[in-house]
């Protein structure tokens, strides 16, 4: 489970200080596939990344596993990362390691002996569908492999939660479906909580069950994934659905009413 | 020609090899520890100290701001204390090395930082530490253009070496000043040009397949 509770983050800039978060309060149930949903600059990514603290919150506290995250020091934040396996929309993979390296590498922080770090590498590998692809560098890999990579990486140390930072984003319908049905896949057999960030209202409805919408820095609505799409609350929500309902309109009226039934 | 060029050229040669070799090596490892210590200390980087960046980087603009010449004569003391004088070949690899660390650093800093930081935070994701992070991550990554900055550097040293041999260091920077400048030997000034022209071309020739056969192996299509 995932608890966070008045988390607050500001920007210094030049022009003065930028509120990114303000008072964010959300609780996240372990094995739930949680959808963060907003607009470019709303403040999703600053939130995901609080999270591992990639980004440093200002005040509030993050609490993963019964583990608060807020108050660990550098080395057992490191530990804690270790549990927490992140994906990003440009896959940010080692162009210098082959896909086994890239892999192998969380193994080989955590300290683990080299047959664990094969045997491992090679089972999640195959869980990605990856296992042809051992020796070749990233450069040689299309954008949904390298995601694919990413995942491998972010789960060979069997994490309590993955963070998606936009990880789907980067890639064409049919390889986001692809990765979609992979993480579901993960979901369901490694219980693992999965909290993404995405600003595509398709993969919201694809694997998420609940969601929160965030606007201008704050969660303005919360709830199931069903309920945002039947009674959408907040301004952006409200902006999202409109969004599906024209183009289901436009489509209506160029296939002729009633072809789609 | 005369029948001393032959001797006097392979002399100067080798001297000069031997400097370039050592004065390389050492400015190679304090330009790395330089270059690295600037990325890392940056506002943001790894292991964030603005003031120690700060320092580092007066440091290093303080040395490159002198004339080579000068800085030679400046770490004159150093040699002596170091390698017990300040003539020859061995002394001068005290002044070079130094006097070429601050330019490598800058050379391998401005490389280090072209590393996607995504890549950095997605190490620290996986809980890497700060120094696998420089080994595993900075400096793998950034290898080619480190083999292709380091070769300007190591090129730079060469051109130093022919200065340094203005006052007392050998090698043949030495020779084309002792005897084609001072002697009016013409044919070891041509000599001695024609040599520092060829080696200079065979590292960069050197660093350029080493880059190329490293980028090679990451970026091919099988």
């Amino acid at each position: 489970m995932i608890v966070i509770s008045n988390l607050n983050k500001t920007y210094k800039t030049p022009k003065g200080t930028v509120t990114a978060l303000e008072n964010i309060n959300l609780r996240i149930e372990k094995g739930d596939i949680f959808g963060i949903i907003g607009f470019s600059g709303a403040g999703k990514s600053t939130l995901i990344r609080c999270l591992n603290r990639l980004e440093e919150p200002d005040s509030g506290s993050i609490e993963i596993e019964g583990k608060v995250i807020t108050q660990l020091n550098q080395s057992e934040l490191q530990q804690a990362r270790r549990k927490i396996g992140m994906i990003f929309q440009q896959f940010n993979l080692l162009d210098s390691k082959t896909v086994f390296q890239n892999v192998a590498f969380p193994l080989k922080v955590a300290g683990h002996p080299k047959p664990f770090i094969q045997k491992r590498v090679r089972e999640i590998l195959d869980l990605v569908q990856l296992s042809d692809k051992e020796n070749v560098y990233p450069f040689q890999l299309s954008g949904g492999q390298k995601q694919r990579v990413g995942i491998a990486r972010a789960l060979v140390n069997e994490p309590d939660v993955l963070l998606s930072d936009e990880a789907t984003s980067a890639l064409d319908p049919q390889t986001t479906y692809s990765i979609l049905e992979l993480l579901k896949d993960i979901n369901r057999k490694l219980h693992l909580t999965i909290v993404l960030i995405t600003h595509e209202l398709d993969v919201l409805q694809h694997i998420c069950n609940n969601m929160a919408v965030i606007e201008n820095g704050r969660i303005v609505e919360t709830g199931s994934v069903d309920k945002f799409f039947l009674n959408p609350e907040s301004d952006t929500a409200k902006r999202f659905v409109k969004i599906i309902e024209y183009y289901r309109d436009k489509r209506m009226v160029m296939e002729g009413t009633g072809a789609g039934i | 020609m005369r029948d001393d060029l032959i001797d006097l050229l392979w002399k100067g040669l080798l001297e000069t090899l031997y400097m370039v070799f050592w004065s390389s090596l050492f400015a190679l490892v304090l330009g790395m520890t330089l270059g690295v210590t600037l990325v890392v200390t940056e506002k943001g980087g790894i292991l964030e100290a603005p003031r120690l960046h700060k320092v580092i980087s007066t440091l290093i603009n303080s040395v490159r701001s002198l004339p080579f010449i000068i800085l030679i004569v400046l770490l004159l003391p150093l040699s002596r204390w170091v390698v017990g004088t300040t003539l020859g070949p061995t002394a001068a690899i005290v002044s070079l090395s130094i006097g070429a660390a601050p330019f490598l650093g800058r050379i391998i800093e401005n490389t280090l930082k072209e590393v996607s930081p995504g890549k950095v935070e997605a190490a620290k994701s996986i809980g890497a530490p700060p120094f696998t992070i420089i080994f595993h991550v900075l400096i793998p990554e950034a290898l080619p253009a480190l083999v292709r900055g380091i070769t300007i550097g190591i090129i730079g040293i060469t051109e130093f070496t022919a200065v340094a041999g203005a006052i007392g260091a050998g090698g043949l920077g030495s020779l084309a000043i002792r005897f084609g400048y001072q002697r009016f030997r013409e044919d070891v000034l041509f000599a001695t040009v024609i040599l520092i022209i060829l080696l200079v071309q065979l590292i960069q020739w050197g660093g350029d397949f080493i880059a190329g056969q490293i980028s090679k192996k990451r970026y091919k299509f099988e």
